[in-house]
């Protein structure tokens, strides 16, 4: 690892630091330089802090009234030492001077070192201007422009009234909104200080239906980053009447038989089968583990050879953009997939330490008691050359997942997803809707039984938890057909 | 690390400060460390020093509002109050929460004791050898991929502005420890186990390196199964998964929200066979993180929940309690719209079963370990779950490791479907269970 140090002397012992307590900035960089260079004077390879400041809240509106506002103020830090290839992490409330030297030293003694003695000179790491991104794009008025209670509240009630006025047989509606507000500063021993600011909003819609024994759940999410102005220009009667739509079809639904079937997933969230089935094994971390099965699969076809595949955190406003993640690399775009053959996986910093792959922007956690580790940002499969239509055409019998629900893979590859919205496809129309399907297979068989995408790309927001917590993720595709895939049901 | 008495102290200070009549405060403190290790390396070892506190503040309209906030300078908590005092504008005016009537309730036990914490090292060397022993287990375990070994210090109180002041602190140790296989011509495998008590010295390492090994061992030879419907038996930590996952049947606040497969009439209603009961135990010896009072300082207890297969409580907090006239039960969660939350799970049989089945001696039924993705496979408002599993086709008393597969039902009708509860308990984090025999669940295999 490469160390920028300065000639600079100071007495450990008469070291005392006032940064300012309600924003990063400069203020920060005379006691990070000091406690990194404390750190590396102690024997650590690599120090990084991580700051973190948060103004979250959250409002839910059920029925005709708003029933909860819940504010959340968080700070936090977090230092990450490094000895050779192992690394210990220590998260604290406490960011006072005192306190990170405090974590630095106990971060340092369990990799058994120990901060130098007091009177020892011990030379400051020099880190690089403050790369401000909160200040160079224009951040810092975000959460003053943001809605306010009140404002939240009777959006809300808006969309929880659209809903009653479009659906019918409903037993409950609900309407939840929640704005996530996030400072953060990255300082490490190789001289990075950089800031960010990251506004993370997202609403949803919740509609529960029943007549008799027949019920059904369906609900709706849209999210984005960066923009103040985002609950104020949602459209409450175009979410409600697409929830009401679904909800009336899939009330009398039957179940789906067990079988494998061509499917063919729809655009937008149907790109959770992407994320779930190769995207997660794409991630150093799992490279690491040794629990992918593309480990040593760089350059070699992995996919079909229709299929390629990005992660980015470049598109404008969406659910995983960031200017730089949390290790304080700028975000880049990167190709996962091209034609079927892996081309990139995403790493971290330690991700790539350990096995070589380069850093991609990637190191991402959900707070500051989490290190960060390789995580997706916004992930999706490239648009193709057919249409929707030429999709369906080559059906004769299938089933349409038209709005996939959560997914997980496990460590031997095998992942699994529910489908909240599905119907049966018979010679290339959609006959009849369909509930209680579960897509089941194995990332390394799927990849190459994804032979069709149509040219509709769109994007959906999500949640992603894996080491380093639950963060905002985009999924996405164009419509896509799977070859034959075992759909559990009854 | 703040001590916690001074944490309650500092923010009932800074609600006084700011003049505010009426507040009430949940707080906690945790101090962790935790392990992992690679191929007889440490990979990554955390620690943590974190404090956190919720404020209630009441207005002088009675309305309430919310916040919280982990930071706990004077400042910090002054920022709080101050946004939960503006929060409480906004306030329900209906049902609008309050004080437990329990919260000064006395409470005959509280836990408090503390087990000194082993220095980082020691976990580390006892996680190696734990990896090392389970490697050597057999030839086919080529890496534990997913291992941790923890220990954790809380502690945690509740005061309010008519009196109530609670504490209570524990200390916690974890280790879990999952495999992974290879062999030639065959698909990767993984099994795995957990264990928690509330000491290193006490947690009982060699029985989760026993559990990884022997579950691994059995799923290295697997065939697929025919998809059709089998009788299942569900291991203890699989049925706690899907009643946890419904819990909602019992939850009065979802019931209250018709968000529930109950209405507040199931109370006393046949929801499940007369072979099952089910309590909710916060105060069991076996619950780790045994906890007395919930965060509305409401004391917890045993509470039957399913009796006999018959509905006989549901789960309260103080609103809850109040609104469906009866008592609160200790399972609250603080919010702006408090939540209720089971604590710790007491699966038992209920009436005497007219017939003995035995693992043993059965043929042709599925045993399922664990089930997962439960976020995906749950729809928790429509009754219905389909869920990929761990498990084994049972042939005349011989267990065969199943490939890929998931099962699927209705669990109200799952419920009534129970035709045999175990008397041997099965002890997991979210409760104790023993196995469950079901009929007529639809497997997919092949």
């Amino acid at each position: 690892m490469q160390t920028v140090i300065t000639p600079i002397f100071p007495d450990i012992s008469t070291r005392e630091h006032t940064p300012s307590a309600d924003r990063f900035d400069q203020t920060w960089r005379a006691s990070l330089s000091t406690l990194l260079g404390w750190g590396r004077a102690a024997g650590a390879d690599f120090v990084e802090f991580f700051l973190e400041r948060v103004n979250y809240i959250n409002c839910l509106a059920e029925e005709d009234t708003i029933t909860s506002i819940s504010p959340r103020l968080s700070t936090g830090a977090g230092v990450r030492v490094f000895k050779g290839l192992s690394d210990c992490y220590v998260s604290t409330n406490d960011l006072s001077f005192n306190g990170l030297k405090t974590a630095l030293e106990k971060g340092l003694s369990i990799m058994g070192l120990h901060l130098p003695r007091q009177s020892t000179i011990v030379p400051e790491i020099n880190l690089e201007p403050l790369r401000d991104y909160a200040a160079l794009k224009g951040k810092e008025s975000w959460l003053a422009n943001c809605s306010d209670m009140r404002e939240m509240g009777d959006i809300l009630l808006g969309g929880t009234a659209q809903l009653n006025r479009q659906a019918a047989h409903i037993q409950s509606r609900r309407a939840t909104y929640f704005r996530d507000w996030q400072e953060v500063l990255v300082a490490s021993s190789e001289g990075t200080f950089a800031r960010d600011m990251r506004l993370t909003q997202t609403i949803a819609c919740q509609l529960l239906c029943a007549d008799g024994a027949y019920r059904t759940s369906i609900g709706k999410r849209q999210g984005n980053t960066g923009d103040p102005n985002f609950l104020r220009s949602w459209d409450a009667a175009a979410a409600a009447a697409e929830l009401a739509e679904s909800a009336g079809k899939m009330l009398y639904a039957d179940y789906v038989e067990s079988g494998n079937y061509p499917i063919i997933m729809a655009n937008e969230f149907g790109g959770v089968i992407f994320h779930e089935a190769c995207g997660h094994l794409l991630e150093t971390t799992q490279v690491e583990q040794k629990t992918t099965p593309f480990l040593e699969k760089k350059g070699e076809k992995i996919a079909h050879e229709n299929l390629t595949a990005w992660d980015e955190g470049l598109s404008a406003n969406a659910f995983g953009t960031i200017d730089m993640d949390d290790e304080g690399m700028p975000v880049q775009r990167t190709l996962l997939i091209e034609n079927g053959i892996l081309k990139n996986f995403l790493a971290d910093r330690t991700g790539s330490l350990r096995t070589g792959h380069p850093r991609t922007g990637s190191g991402r956690r959900q707070n500051y008691t989490f290190p960060a580790a390789s995580r997706m940002r916004n992930t999706y499969i490239a648009a193709g050359d057919y249409t929707t239509e030429d999709l369906f055409a080559s059906v004769d019998k299938g089933i349409y997942c038209k709005k996939m629900g959560g997914g997980s893979v496990g460590p031997t590859g095998e992942f699994n997803f529910g489908v909240d919205e599905a119907y049966l496809i018979e010679n290339g129309k959609i006959t009849k809707p369909l509930k209680g399907a579960t897509l089941i297979g194995e990332a390394k068989e799927i990849m190459n039984k994804i032979s069709m995408s149509s040219q509709d790309l769109s994007l959906a927001p999500g949640f992603c938890g894996s080491v380093s917590g639950s963060i905002y993720v985009t999924v996405g595709q164009p419509h896509i057909k799977v070859d034959a895939i075992t759909v559990g049901g009854r | 690390m703040m001590n916690i008495e001074e944490l309650a102290n500092r923010a009932k200070d800074a609600a006084q400060k700011l003049g505010i009549a009426k507040f009430d405060i949940y707080g906690a403190t945790v101090d962790e460390n935790s392990v992992q290790v690679d191929g007889g390396k440490p990979k990554q070892v955390k620690a943590s020093q974190r404090s956190g506190v919720t404020v209630r503040v009441w207005n002088e309209q009675q309305t309430m509002g919310i916040a919280t906030t982990t930071d706990v300078n004077p400042k910090g908590l002054e920022l709080a109050l101050e946004t939960a005092r503006n929060a409480s504008v906004f306030g329900v005016k209906e049902y609008v929460p309050d004080f437990s009537p329990e919260a000064t309730a006395p409470i005959e036990h509280i836990p408090t004791d503390k087990t000194p914490q082993v220095p980082v090292a020691q976990l580390i060397e006892t996680l190696i050898d734990a990896e090392k022993d389970l490697l050597d287990r057999h030839g086919a375990i080529v890496s534990v991929p997913y291992n941790g070994l923890a220990q954790r210090d809380s502690d945690s109180f509740y005061i309010n502005s008519a009196g109530a002041a609670r504490f209570e602190g524990g200390s916690y140790a974890s280790i879990y420890l999952y495999t992974k296989t290879e062999q030639e011509g065959k698909k990767p495998r993984s099994a795995g186990a957990i264990r928690l008590s509330h000491s290193l010295e006490k947690l009982d390492i060699p029985g989760c390196i026993q559990e990884a090994a022997t579950k691994t061992i059995s799923h290295l030879d697997y065939e697929k199964i025919k998809s059709g419907k089998y009788t299942v038996v569900f291991s203890g930590e699989a049925f706690l998964s899907l009643l946890g996952a419904f819990s909602n049947i019992f939850n009065a606040q979802n019931i209250l929200d018709k968000q529930s497969l109950s209405t507040p009439e199931s109370l006393g209603t046949e929801i499940a066979s007369p072979l099952l009961s089910v309590w909710d135990d916060a105060l069991h010896p076996d619950n780790v993180g045994i906890s007395a009072f919930d965060q509305e300082g409401t004391p917890t207890r045993r509470l039957p929940i399913i009796n006999e297969g018959i509905l006989t409580n549901f789960l309260h907090s103080a609103g809850t309690a109040k609104r469906m006239n009866a008592k609160p039960t200790g399972h609250a969660n603080m919010g702006a719209k408090v939540t209720v939350s089971p604590n710790f799970y007491h699966v038992l049989p209920g009436v005497a079963a007219s017939q003995q089945l035995s693992l043993n001696t059965a043929d042709n039924v599925i045993y399922i370990d664990d089930v997962s993705a439960l976020h995906a496979g749950v729809k928790s408002l429509q009754g219905s779950f389909s869920l990929p599993f761990d498990g084994w086709l049972v042939r005349q008393g011989e267990k065969i490791s199943i490939d890929s597969a998931t099962v699927a039902g209705d669990f109200l009708q799952l419920l009534k479907s129970i035709i045999f509860v175990e008397s041997e308990l099965q002890f997991t984090p979210s409760g104790i269970c023993p196995r469950i025999w079901v009929e007529g669940l639809s497997i997919t295999g092949e």
